[in-house]
């Protein structure tokens, strides 16, 4: 058992990255100012000085040519990280993203692999308003041959980057950016964490959370608010949408009865929705107490105010509010 | 021994009537492709390359087995040039199971990692930046080989053109840009689209060389890739070549190609057939005989028919396979 080592989730992903590299000559990052800058908010600060320009790759503010070139490097043989400024920014590189990476094994029928990761900067709370807060993650996770990672932890984003670097597959790895200085224990070893276990952040018996990325956090401080209360919460981190353990969702569905599901990104058409179906489906419908209830982002951009930015998406007080109308319904 | 004609040094005689051949394959692959395709016995969409042979042809038959290509959704004859088997492609193309893709790309998506073709486009644009990754890697792992990147005169308006071929240049990647501009994106007049008297003059705002050729001159082609191959071989960077040519066929199967003229169709047809002009010179030079010639047509297209039998007679893709392949 290692010691106690606590580092910050940007740390985390940076340990992760630099011990790949160490190992695997075909392990290298590009993206925008990831160089001598260390990255808009820090995450590849000193990698330059370890590994060159080489493999610490600076690039031009070209979205496209990144995700491009890293497909094409992919398919060659290397195992390219784009750091991607802002998730906001996949929209430019979606040509390349959703109809290159996603599509180019099936529509080759078989041929070649594209081991690539994507890892953006999501979410809002910096006050840097619509074009560089949002949650796109829904979108990822609706295309077939990417795979999604949100992880809320240093200790999960650690081992899911380092299963999403061995993947051969594109990965989608979005880091809320209000959480790269959150602290918590991560070992030193390098290990790996498998892509598609949810994780139980917490143990409960009378309401199951779906929590996704920073929401996780606030559904924690919010069942210690419920639990004085009397309120039991068991709180899911899916941690990986695509793929998705909904079997470990439907086993504390099964055993609580009742379920909020919540995620920053806008309610309509989030993975939310997606979560909500597939208990409906399951048999975990017949052990249901209460209406599957959703919490998610409000149908607006994401305001620069600090006040407006808070009310776009769920805060903690929405989510004892929902938990005790799930809870005491009836 | 190659006299008369100025070609690169790899070029033997026998390569020469090789690619003569080739070209042949290329035109009766789309000219039967559009006939089956007439017949509803294709479905989908084609883009067809006929009187683009020379282009693909030429600039491919400089590459080694090691370099690597990208392609365009009109792309049968890079792949054709790049090794591909035509029994393969054509059941591609009739869905079956036999084709490249086990009938799941079609026409606009035929990969053939393992010979170095990186695979069609149906995205206008969208092989550039993957061109510049495959060239990265060559760079990176120190492989040696270069990546042709073809593309279309509707791509170069595209900003997966300009970004790439900016990333390329700041990292001198081994990677040669082939527009092969075809006058039309569709039905947009390349005059009507594009400022700049020539797309190849773009090169200068990325700092590197820009190189306009005669699309449908073999041996024009073959130079002047081999020397923007040459070049990138070196280490000395990418080269934008802009080869002038001309689609014979519409733009898809939807064309009633309202916006040329039959005059001009004819005047490409009549007076700068690739395959005519090359044979003129092999003739003229020795290398083939008129009856060679017709041999080699009559051979390239009995191939053809038989890459249709063997597409009609190859089984279609169990279901069971819809689900297969998403994820390696």
């Amino acid at each position: 058992m290692s010691t106690q080592r606590e580092l910050t989730y940007l740390e985390a992903v940076r340990e992760c990255m630099s011990q790949e590299m160490r190992v695997n000559e075909d392990v290298f990052i590009m993206g925008e100012d990831i160089g001598l800058y260390g990255g808009a908010f820090g995450v590849t600060r000193g990698m330059i000085e370890e590994f060159g320009n080489e493999r610490v790759r600076n690039t031009p503010i070209s979205e496209a040519a990144i995700a491009g070139a890293a497909v094409g490097a992919a398919m060659t043989g290397m195992r390219p990280i784009v750091e991607l400024q802002f998730s906001d920014f996949i929209t430019i590189a979606t040509d390349q993203i959703v109809n290159q990476a996603a599509k180019n094994r099936y529509m080759f029928g078989g041929k070649g692999k594209v081991p690539l990761v994507l890892r953006t900067p999501s979410g809002s709370g910096t006050g840097a308003a619509a074009q560089h807060s949002q949650s796109l993650e829904a979108w990822m996770a609706h295309i077939p041959g990417l795979k999604v990672i949100q992880p809320s932890t240093g200790y999960d984003a650690k081992g899911l980057l380092k299963a999403a670097i061995d993947d051969d597959n594109p990965v989608i790895f979005y880091e809320h950016k209000l959480l790269y200085r959150t602290k918590g224990y991560v070992p030193e070893e390098p290990y790996s964490l498998p892509i598609g276990k949810a994780d139980i952040k917490r143990q409960g018996t009378d309401v199951t959370i779906v929590a996704t990325a920073i929401m996780v956090h606030k559904a924690l401080q919010a069942a210690v608010e419920l639990e004085k209360e009397g309120i039991s919460v068991e709180i899911i981190d899916p941690r990986t949408l695509v793929p998705l353990d909904i079997e470990t969702i439907i086993e504390s569905v099964k055993k609580t009865g009742r379920v909020v599901v919540v995620h920053e990104a806008v309610k309509r058409g989030g993975f939310g929705g997606e979560i909500a179906s597939l208990i409906a489906e399951s048999e975990a419908f017949d052990y249901l107490d209460a209406p599957i209830k959703r919490l998610g982002g409000k149908s607006v951009p994401i305001p620069y105010n600090p006040v407006l930015e808070k009310a776009a998406i769920p805060q903690e007080r929405d989510i004892i509010q929902a938990v005790k109308e799930t809870v005491f319904r009836r | 021994m190659i006299t008369n004609v100025n070609v690169p040094p790899m070029i033997t005689e026998k390569k020469l009537v090789e690619l003569f051949h080739q070209m042949w394959l290329i035109r009766f692959f789309d000219e039967k492709v559009d006939e089956f395709f007439a017949k509803g016995l294709i479905h989908g969409t084609t883009h067809l390359c006929v009187g683009q042979e020379a282009s693909a042809s030429g600039a491919i038959a400089v590459l080694e087995e090691r370099d690597k290509i990208t392609s365009t959704h009109r792309g049968h004859g890079h792949c054709i040039a790049k090794g591909a088997e035509t029994n393969r492609m054509m059941a591609e193309l009739f869905g079956r199971v036999t084709g490249y893709c086990r009938g799941k790309g079609g026409s606009m998506h035929i990969a053939d990692v393992e010979k170095g073709n990186l695979g069609a486009n149906g995205i206008v644009g969208g092989g550039i930046p993957i061109a510049v990754g495959s060239a990265l890697t060559s760079q990176m792992k120190k492989l040696g080989y270069v990546t042709l990147c073809f593309f279309g005169d509707g791509a170069s308006n595209e900003g997966s053109f300009h970004e790439a071929i900016n990333m390329a240049a700041i990292w001198n990647l081994p990677v040669v840009f082939i527009c092969e501009n075809n006058q039309y994106g569709m039905s947009g007049p390349v005059k009507e689209m594009v400022k700049v008297a020539n797309i190849a003059d773009r090169a200068a705002a990325y700092g590197i060389p820009g190189q306009v050729v005669d699309g449908n001159d073999i041996f024009a082609m073959m130079n002047v890739t081999h020397e923007a191959v040459e070049r990138a071989r070196r280490g000395e960077g990418p080269t934008l070549v802009e080869a002038k040519t001309y689609r014979w066929k519409g733009h898809s199967k939807s064309d009633a190609k309202k916006y040329r003229t039959r005059e001009e169709e004819m005047d490409w047809r009549s007076n700068r057939d690739p395959i005519e002009r090359m044979k003129r010179v092999l003739i003229s030079e020795g290398m083939l005989s008129e009856q060679e010639a017709e041999r080699l047509e009559a051979e390239a297209k009995k191939e053809i028919e038989d890459a249709v039998k063997f597409a009609e007679e190859s089984p279609m893709p169990p279901i069971e396979i819809l689900e297969e392949d998403v994820y390696a």
